[in-house]
């Protein structure tokens, strides 16, 4: 056992925490009020390599190992989740390449993402299938040398800005699961069109969008995996993708911690700072343990996958506690600022609007727990 | 007896700089503790009439070298000769102004002399041959004590911790010495001088500086500093962004200052500009943000709006001379 | 061109710096490190200097083991290797110096650009005890006369300027009242002030490769260099602290209290 990270694994979170400080920080309230795209940091992000961070370097990323990505990405969302959803959805959306891809797939769909800064989307949530995935309705029929796609998609990070588009389609309805199959559609084909940016509550520099695809054609080439091999590919990519999301609960959490550690030494009550009543205390200390608990708990997930191990089990621990803790320090943290914390002057409000997406995207807190349940019961 | 030497500085513009006359003085300090004579060194190119300003600060000789080569300051062609000097005389201490040229200089000199050096010295300790010095490290966040152990002792002379020397009795005398000229692998090519009519920063008795909060705008900071005939000064933050020339910046990564009054307007207070102003003697701090680390070091702090309290105190102080 | 620049390490300029009670040193615990902010814009002017004149940047650091974090972070910055002197314990201004003076005469370089000081002894003087060890030009607080939001510093335009037939540097150096010129013959020494540069972030490919970049260990003994301190600290104290000031309400009682409490105007 050990806890102690490397010199490599610090300098990492040294140059993402700078990072985060220097120049998401001081956008995020920007895009958080104007839900605009954040353009200028996601290209610097790509210049630095933050983007496509787990691509290995000879697909042309950073080539950074779980652990590594977990440390990074905690340290980017602390600046600001939905500027770090965004800039981790290249990687998202390249994973089922990355692991299910051939070599000629991963040299052609991989690559040029390293040569200039190209977006990449993963598709596979529907309007009526989100937790449920095996009821895709999407289809792919096979023409010859292409697939033909129809369906539509929802809640697509980067989808409006996207070059390349990961897309979960059926073969054959009938088959449920074993009928889903995984795509790449590069550029934007004739039939595919782009929905309005949705209005959301938090993480509002995350474009995210809905996708119409209407007899899109894919050549088989772009097919990754075999046919109906979908299902395991999407389970596979979010095993890997859970760490990562835990790790925004982290770093949402805990610039909820440290602002409340800021603001309740400065704000006094009753003749001293609140921190000095011990209601406070209690709610500071509950706030941090449970800060680290999720880090522990993520640390783990991130882990067993860079030792080869599956992580089903100990990543949706991960992300359901990291994602439900940072829920409640951020609520938390706007008690603790009391009307100010409300007030959207102040810092707390948006991380509270922030962390309520983890808690629903890849994977509701439900349906961690039903994954978790599965697991216990095997 | 033992010698301390001090190397006078000349400025471009031919005057002496003033914080000559707070090294001279520094000098003396060291000198009536280590038993020692005090002696000044002056090199220019006609150091005739500085050397009659400075006979009279009550030192033992002013020592002067003159040639054309020595017009324009250059480390490499200044150190060999204060260190021919100083073997000459068999100075024991050397020291000079913590100025630019002094920080540039000094540690070539004492390279020369495989001289142990304490820069910033804002102290001197002890009796006799067991002298230390005291001088700041981590940004003026650390006083050391420190002790250097070669036979010649190089320093730096911090010049807002010794009063200008203000002359003394009987005159000394003016020694001409041939300089050890080297040529120099360096040529001056030219000085562009950041004109002001106000009073060096690191010399001034008050100091009002400007931070972010001007937004760029410096008027009502140089307009107060005016009537009080006093230095301005500014944030990094104020520097960096080009608002202000760079040797205006005061903190720890720029000047050092402390004068009898600080007067911080629009600045927050990070940690590095405390460090080069905290030593002031009296700390004004005039910022919109009631929690900004600047009123912890602030004796007197106003939460207001500077573009509306600055001329209103200007206009007080104006009325307080009348 | 080869150019030798400087990464000591340091403590965070962000950390509060205290005074063990008995004066023998600061308080270690909780200290986060850094490279020395000063030589981290020496690192990016030699890169600067290596993409527009081609060559090589080689980074030295000198301390024990942990030096090796700010010579990793050089390398991720760009640089392409590293020296890495060994010693564990005090070294003082000329200890250092004359261990560079070595490393410099092993490694030939065009220029060692080194920071002005370090920001924990602050005592500005090893680049030009190095000069006059190695009887070279030296150019300290190594500035520029555009502003660092200047175009420029955007497109990474090195400050120093090579001459045509790559003899000589120009450097703008900071000085009292204003900015003075040299010009150098190389090879050169130049010690860097805050607004040479502003550094590059290393970027994560930039860390992944430094991993595998060499670094080379010296050790004093192998460079023949005595290293015996000449300069002893005594102790160490904090400043005395001021003490606690007061808010006042407005100008008028701004201006009572400079006068006859504070005496001050």
């Amino acid at each position: 056992m050990d806890f102690q990270l490397s010199d490599s694994q610090r300098a990492l979170q040294e140059t993402a925490r700078k990072f985060a400080r220097e120049a998401i920080r001081p956008k995020a309230p920007h895009y958080d009020e104007t839900a605009e795209f954040p353009r200028d940091l996601m290209s610097t992000a790509y210049e630095l390599g933050f983007m496509n961070q787990g691509i290995p370097a000879e697909y042309g990323g950073s080539g950074l190992s779980h652990l590594e990505q977990v440390l990074v990405c905690e340290e980017l969302a602390w600046g600001c989740a939905g500027v770090t959803t965004s800039i981790f959805a290249n990687d998202l959306a390249n994973l089922p390449i990355l692991l299910f891809g051939t070599e000629e797939q991963k040299q052609r769909l991989l690559k040029p993402f390293g040569e200039r800064m190209r977006l990449s989307c993963f598709c596979l949530t529907e309007p009526s299938a989100g937790s449920d995935v095996a009821n895709l309705g999407s289809t792919a029929r096979r023409d010859g040398d292409h697939y033909i796609l129809n369906g539509s998609k929802c809640f697509i990070s980067n989808g409006g800005y996207a070059d390349q588009f990961t897309v979960f389609a059926t073969v054959d309805k009938g088959r449920r699961h074993k009928g889903i199959t995984c795509f790449v559609v590069e550029g934007k084909p004739p039939g595919l069109t782009v929905g309005k940016h949705e209005n959301k509550m938090g993480q509002r520099a995350s474009n995210t969008v809905s996708l119409t695809f209407e007899d899109v054609r894919v050549p088989v080439a772009n097919r990754i995996g075999e046919e109906g091999q979908g299902f395991p590919i999407a389970m596979e990519t979010l095993d890997h993708s859970r760490p990562v999301t835990a790790s925004f609960s982290l770093g949402i959490a805990r610039a909820a911690l440290e602002h409340s550690l800021e603001y309740s030494a400065q704000r006094q009550t009753f003749g001293k700072p609140i921190r000095e009543h011990q209601g406070l205390q209690f709610m500071l200390a509950d706030m941090a343990m449970n800060v680290q608990a999720a880090r522990l708990l993520t640390w783990q997930s991130a882990w067993m996958l860079d030792n080869g191990q599956k992580n089903t089990l100990i990543s949706s621990y991960a992300k359901c506690f990291a994602a439900d803790m940072a829920m409640k320090v951020t609520t938390d943290a706007v008690q603790v600022y009391g009307g100010y914390g409300y007030m959207k002057d102040y810092p707390v409000e948006k991380l509270m609007r922030d962390a309520k997406l983890i808690q629903v995207y890849e994977g509701t807190s439900q349906v961690q727990r039903i994954v978790i349940a599965k697991e216990l019961f095997k | 007896m033992p010698i301390v030497l001090i190397v006078a500085e000349q400025q471009p513009d031919g005057h002496l700089r003033k914080a000559t006359l707070n090294a001279i003085s520094a000098g003396r300090t060291l000198a009536e503790k280590a038993g020692a004579e005090l002696h000044l060194a002056l090199l220019s190119k006609d150091p005739s009439k500085l050397a009659e300003e400075l006979k009279v600060q009550g030192v033992k000789a002013v020592h002067t070298a003159a040639a054309p080569e020595l017009e324009h300051y250059l480390a490499e062609v200044y150190a060999p000769v204060i260190a021919g000097l100083v073997q000459e005389l068999k100075a024991d201490y050397v020291g000079m102004a913590s100025t630019a040229m002094g920080k540039d200089l000094m540690p070539r000199v004492a390279a020369r002399l495989k001289a142990a050096m304490a820069t910033d010295v804002m102290a001197f300790n002890g009796s006799g041959a067991d002298i230390s010095f005291t001088r700041p490290m981590w940004a003026g966040n650390v006083f050391a004590e420190v002790k250097l152990t070669t036979p010649v002792k190089v320093f730096s002379a911090r010049a807002t911790e010794f009063p200008a020397s203000t002359g003394g009795q009987p005159a000394g005398e003016v020694k001409a010495f041939t300089p050890k000229l080297e040529a120099s692998k360096t040529k001056f090519v030219d000085f562009k001088e950041v004109k002001s009519a106000r009073p060096e920063l690191t010399e001034a008795r008050v100091v009002v500086s400007g931070g972010r909060g001007t937004k760029g705008d410096f008027k009502e900071i140089e307009a107060l500093a005016d009537e009080l005939g006093a230095a301005v000064g500014a944030s990094r933050a104020v520097c960096d962004a080009g608002w202000v020339p760079n040797d205006l910046q005061v903190g720890q990564t720029g000047k050092v200052v402390a004068p009898q009054l600080y007067i911080a307007a629009g600045i927050s207070g990070a940690i590095q500009h405390l460090a080069g102003m905290k030593s002031s003697k009296t700390i004004v701090a005039i910022n919109k943000d009631p929690e900004a680390p600047i009123f912890q070091v602030a004796d007197y702090g106003l939460v207001a709006d500077l573009f509306k309290v600055l001329p209103e105190l200007r206009e007080a102080l104006h009325k307080l001379k009348e | 061109m080869k150019i030798l620049v400087t990464a000591k390490r340091v403590e965070d300029p962000e950390s509060k710096i205290k005074v063990k009670p008995d004066g023998s040193g600061i308080v270690q615990e909780g200290l986060k490190y850094k490279i020395n902010p000063f030589d981290e814009i020496g690192v990016e002017e030699g890169l600067r200097l290596a993409a527009k004149h081609g060559g090589e940047v080689v980074v030295v650091s000198i301390g024990g083991k942990e030096v090796q974090e700010q010579l990793r972070h050089a390398l991720a910055m760009g640089a392409h290797r590293a020296v890495w002197v060994n010693h564990t314990g005090t070294l003082d201004q000329l200890a250092l110096a004359g261990l560079l003076q070595k490393v410099a005469e092993k490694e030939k370089p065009d220029m060692v650009i080194l920071g002005k000081q370090s920001i924990d002894d602050d005592q500005n003087q090893v680049g030009q005890y190095l000069a006059e060890f190695l009887g070279w030009s030296q150019a300290t607080f190594a500035s520029k006369v555009e502003s660092l939001e200047s175009e420029q510093e955007k497109n990474k335009v090195p400050a120093l300027q090579v001459g045509a037939d790559g003899k000589t540097v120009r450097v703008v150096r900071e000085v009292d009242n204003g900015l003075a010129t040299l010009e150098c013959a190389l090879p050169a020494v130049v010690t860097t002030d805050l607004r040479l540069n502003l550094p590059r972030y290393a970027s994560l490919p930039g860390i992944m490769k430094a991993k595998s970049k060499p670094i080379e260990e010296l050790t004093p003994e192998k460079l023949g260099v005595d290293v015996t301190p000449k300069i002893q600290v005594l102790k160490m104290s904090s400043p005395p602290p001021r003490k606690a000031g007061i808010k006042v309400p407005d100008v008028a009682t701004l201006v009572d209290k400079l006068r006859n409490e504070a005496k001050a105007v």
